[in-house]
């Protein structure tokens, strides 16, 4: 396993180490020690690594991922694995707000909680959170999966698309065009087969659905007052 | 647009050390704020009867001790007095509006940062580091203290315009975000006798508070207020005689994050602030949610 | 009833309630729901057309028009940068969205800016093979709804440019309605056909300049520090948005002036937000002057630019370069005479018609419908844009040179003069014939 310490080394450092995979593999196991919650830890990754963080992340942590799985033991900062395409991304700790912004791929696991925003405008991305999310989550949610354990804050799922979310606690309100819907066996087999992919022992059957009432897909003027 | 920072002694012992233990979460909010930073530090407080004002002049050649005996002459008051760099600190046995009037009168390019019996207020234009070097923050003792790094958005760059702003009596602002109704709102305040000095939204924010407390509002019902009639993005931390108070808009985008052990309570824009500060690994960490208000306040 | 009759019939029009505004009530009293159109602001504005030129005659002595040099190429994104963007010309081609355009005319953009030495743009949208391919140098566009957004095109593109407002429409988020998205379009922004798309008016993950900072080094961590950042703002308060990027870290600024166009807003939009172009260059200017950064962090001006004298006018002001959207297509044949009588059939007519979001241009650039698309032959489109930008080139050389410059870049704003007052007070520059900048003093 590579070692990168950030207490001596540059975030720069750390990443070109990282990119510098990409074309030729030399080392796949990577540890960060000391992030102390610096930005843009490694980010953009394009291969097929292992990247421990051990500590607590700033902003962006493991934005725009491809094939890597990071793990940051600790808390994450805004927009962790933004706009990610595939590959894991675990958060041991909570992530701050606008977590999985716009990602099109992968599975991203937040242990603890989320903040506000999580999974805006996601477009394909899983994201299984074991505690709760902010409000405003799933803001604008084209596509993928949103598992919450916990509870949800205001507006879940405000003028969704195609994302189906879970929550298993309470939600404290759905946004615009956001409704529940049945759960049916493929959705109960759906949500098994994710729980198990996130590590995190739940019943599917204590989950609820929901999705987008689809009413807002095209203007209509008696609609007006969700504009 | 900045960076804010602030930390809450709930252990005595660690007062001795509070100058040193901000210092860096100060510093490490120079790439939020690299115009200008301030601070609020609260300790050494003045008894009853007693009022501490800190005082600043442009001009580092001021004659502050001229300043300090006629004030003792002219009012016959005790005064005991210090200077740190272009800012003096005035303990004085007498009320804010004797000294107020007086001052205006006698010394009008003085300006005032703070008055209350606790609070000190230290602001520069520059970076962090400068300006914690300039006051030798590491050195100062107190029971709390928060600060602000700016990044100007549209008001000038200017000592005038640095946080933290003043808003009565032991009482200040710090700000991130931008407020999008606060000229119209800074003409209202005007007419209800509130004074500004700059063009600065973050300074509305404050005197908003001030008028809301002089109306008798706690700070509970002013903050409530504020949530009501501010208008854009804010992430707010109030400095009290007693605490400090963190709210954050109901959109909630700029961020904020607390931490707290059996120790202390920290705030910051971000975590890497808080890094230095002993057993933080371990400490209980979350951010605000919106619109929601959290405040710590040892016993008066 | 045709004016001739009015005239003499003694009808008076209200100044007021003309008949646009008329239609406009009728139409909106009809659907319920406020006017969507693409191109431009339609409005009177203060604009280049203002300013002239003080030409050398005996005080200065001109360049020589056709053998003496002039230097017209730029580097932008010189401050952080390891690869700046070299281009020939300092006329760029500004974002426009595969979505809003159709492959075809992406395409003619791509290879005319290739031709004639500069760089494209792509849009919100996403990046097409066809563009790249045909792009020798292409920007590449991170807006708030980062459709089509991935970190390969992120590499591939030769600099980013972060997307915070748009001249049409500063403040508002963009939009495609669902006659456009067909299977395609739907399959790059990960949406289903046919439905209306709501683009975003913020980033999803950042807000304010403290954040910009941070997301700035996250694309330039990402891209190993190879390429330029810009950032583009369309002009309102154009001097504290400018410092506050140049703060945040750009490379590049670029402002949109009202004038600039766009596919798809609403019509109040684009005709009651924002400042002309000819107003926002000096409060640009102002601001990056006043930083020490003037030339150092590199401007592009767009919105309205549509000959060489515009292209000069911008530079005199203090442009590095401009960049050009519906200019460009006009170049391609949107709005073409040649389909006067297709266009009347969609309720339109040929240099009218800006109902870009239906997507039935019959000049087949902003649709997806692959009969209309066919029109535009890109090798065609490409080659008639490269000519236009070869003339706005030269046009702006022969004004430069006639004000004694070897280079487009040192015309500056005394070699200009205004024709009218509000002109003059927005440009900063006299009033012609007298020392008089309104607003400056005396």
């Amino acid at each position: 396993m590579k070692s990168i310490d950030l207490a001596v080394a540059e975030v720069r450092e750390l990443n070109q180490a990282l990119h510098d995979q990409a074309s030729e593999c030399l080392e796949r196991e990577w540890e960060v020690l000391n992030p102390k919650g610096q930005h843009n830890l490694a980010v953009g990754i394009d291969q097929n690594l292992s990247v421990e963080v051990r500590g607590h992340a700033g902003y962006f942590c493991a934005g725009m991922n491809k094939k890597a799985h990071i793990t940051v033991h600790g808390n994450a900062g805004q927009g962790v694995a933004e706009n990610m395409m595939s590959g894991t991304v675990r958060i041991k700790g909570d992530a701050s707000q606008a977590a999985g912004a716009t990602a099109q791929g992968g599975l991203l696991v937040i242990e603890g909680n989320a903040g506000a925003r999580c999974g805006i405008s996601m477009k394909g991305v899983d994201i299984v959170v074991k505690g709760s999310v902010g409000h405003m989550s799933c803001f604008m949610g084209q596509s993928g999966r949103l598992v919450v354990c916990g509870d949800a804050g205001e507006a879940l799922g405000d003028s969704l698309y195609e994302v189906r979310i879970y929550v298993k606690g309470e939600v404290k309100s759905l946004g615009a065009d956001c409704i529940a819907k049945e759960m049916r066996p493929e959705h109960l087999e759906e949500l098994a087969e994710l729980l198990n992919r996130a590590g995190i022992d739940e019943d599917p059957a204590q989950f609820k659905r929901y999705g987008s009432a689809r009413q807002l897909y095209n203007f209509k003027v008696d609609n007006v007052s969700a504009y | 647009m900045c960076g804010i920072v602030g930390l809450y002694l709930k252990n005595p012992a660690l007062e001795s050390r509070l100058g040193e233990l901000f210092e860096p979460m100060l510093i490490a909010m120079t790439d939020r704020g690299p115009d200008s930073a301030g601070f609020a530090i609260y300790g050494d407080e003045v008894g009853e009867g007693w009022t501490k004002l800190t005082l600043r002049h442009p001009q580092a050649s001021f004659d502050w001790a001229g300043l300090a005996a006629r004030m003792q002459a002219d009012l016959g008051v005790e005064l005991d007095w210090f200077q740190n760099a272009n800012v003096s600190v005035f303990k004085v046995s007498s009320d804010e509006a004797s000294l107020r009037a007086y001052l205006s009168e006698q010394a009008p390019s003085v300006l005032i940062l703070s008055v209350g019996q606790s609070i000190e207020i230290l602001k520069e234009v520059g970076l962090p580091e400068q300006i914690a070097e300039t006051f030798q923050l590491r050195k100062m003792k107190g029971s709390h203290i928060i600060g602000h790094t700016r990044m100007a958005t549209e008001s000038a760059v200017t000592m005038e315009g640095s946080h933290p702003f003043s808003t009565g009596m032991d009482l200040c602002l710090v700000h991130n975000g931008s407020l999008s109704n606060h000229n119209r709102l800074r003409e209202n305040l005007k007419r209800e006798g509130i004074r500004f000095e700059t063009e600065n939204d973050s300074e509305v924010a404050a005197g908003y508070l001030t008028w809301r407390l002089r109306q008798g509002d706690s700070l509970q019902t002013a903050l409530e207020h504020a949530l009501q009639d501010l208008d854009g993005f804010f992430t707010f931390t109030i400095g009290t005689r007693n605490g400090f108070a963190v709210m954050r808009d109901p959109i909630a985008c700029k961020p904020a994050v607390l931490a707290e052990t059996e120790d202390y309570v920290a705030m910051a824009s971000e975590y890497q602030a808080l890094t230095t500060l002993p057993g933080i690994e371990n400490a209980k960490v979350w951010e605000p949610e919106p619109a929601t208000f959290y405040i710590w306040e040892r016993d008066a | 009833m045709s004016n001739e009759t009015n005239w003499t019939s003694g009808l008076r029009e209200s100044a007021t309630f003309d008949r646009n505004t008329m239609a406009e009530i009728r139409r909106a009293a009809e659907t319920g729901i406020y006017d969507i159109r693409g191109f431009g602001a339609k409005r009177k504005l203060p604009h280049f057309d203002d300013l002239l030129f003080l030409g050398a005659s005996m005080s200065r002595y001109p360049l020589e028009g056709y053998r003496e040099k002039c230097n017209t190429s730029v580097t932008l994104g010189t401050r952080f940068a390891k690869k700046p963007v070299v281009l020939d010309i300092p006329v760029t081609i500004a974002g426009m969205s595969f979505g809003a355009l159709s492959a075809n005319a992406k395409e003619a953009l791509g290879r005319g800016a290739s031709i004639a030495g500069t760089s494209t743009t792509t849009g919100d949208g996403g990046m097409t093979p066809e563009e790249r391919g045909q792009s020798k140098t292409l920007v590449y566009q991170y807006l708030p709804s980062r459709y089509g957004m991935n970190p390969d095109d992120l590499r591939k593109a030769d600099a980013i440019e972060v997307v915070l407002g748009q001249g049409a429409k500063p403040g508002g988020g963009g939009m495609l309605l669902g006659q456009k998205i067909t299977d395609r379009v739907a399959q790059m922004r990960n949406l289903p056909k046919g439905i209306d798309q709501r683009s975003a008016c913020r980033h999803p993950d950042w807000t304010g300049p403290d954040d910009l900072a941070i997301k700035i080094l996250e694309l330039r961590e990402i891209t190993d520090w190879q390429v330029p950042i810009y950032i583009k703002v369309g002009a309102t308060r154009t001097y504290y948005d400018v410092k506050l990027a140049v703060k945040a870290g750009a490379d590049v600024i670029v402002v949109d002036g009202m004038q600039g166009g766009t596919a798809a807003t609403q019509d109040v939009f684009i005709e009651h937000v924002g400042i002309p172009t000819l107003a926002a260059i000096p409060q640009a200017v102002q601001a990056l002057q006043e930083m020490g950064m003037h030339r150092k962090v590199q401007l592009i001006v767009s919105g309205g630019i549509r000959n060489g004298a515009d292209v000069a006018k911008c530079m005199a002001l203090g442009a590095d370069a401009v960049a050009i959207g519906t200019a460009a297509l006009i170049a391609l044949g949107c709005n073409h005479p040649k389909y006067d009588e297709e266009f009347r059939k969609i309720g339109s007519a040929a240099g009218f018609y800006d109902d870009y979001q239906e997507g039935k241009d019959p000049a087949g650039i902003s649709t997806q419908d692959p009969e209309l698309s066919q029109r535009l032959d890109p090798v065609e489109g490409g080659r008639k844009l490269a000519n236009y930008l070869r003339v706005l080139t030269l046009e702006a050389q022969t004004l430069a040179r006639a004000c004694g410059k070897n280079d487009l870049r040192n015309l500056e704003p005394e070699d200009l003069v205004a024709l009218t007052v509000e002109s003059a007070a927005m440009a900063r520059v006299p009033l012609a014939g007298t020392q008089w900048i309104p607003g400056q003093g005396f």
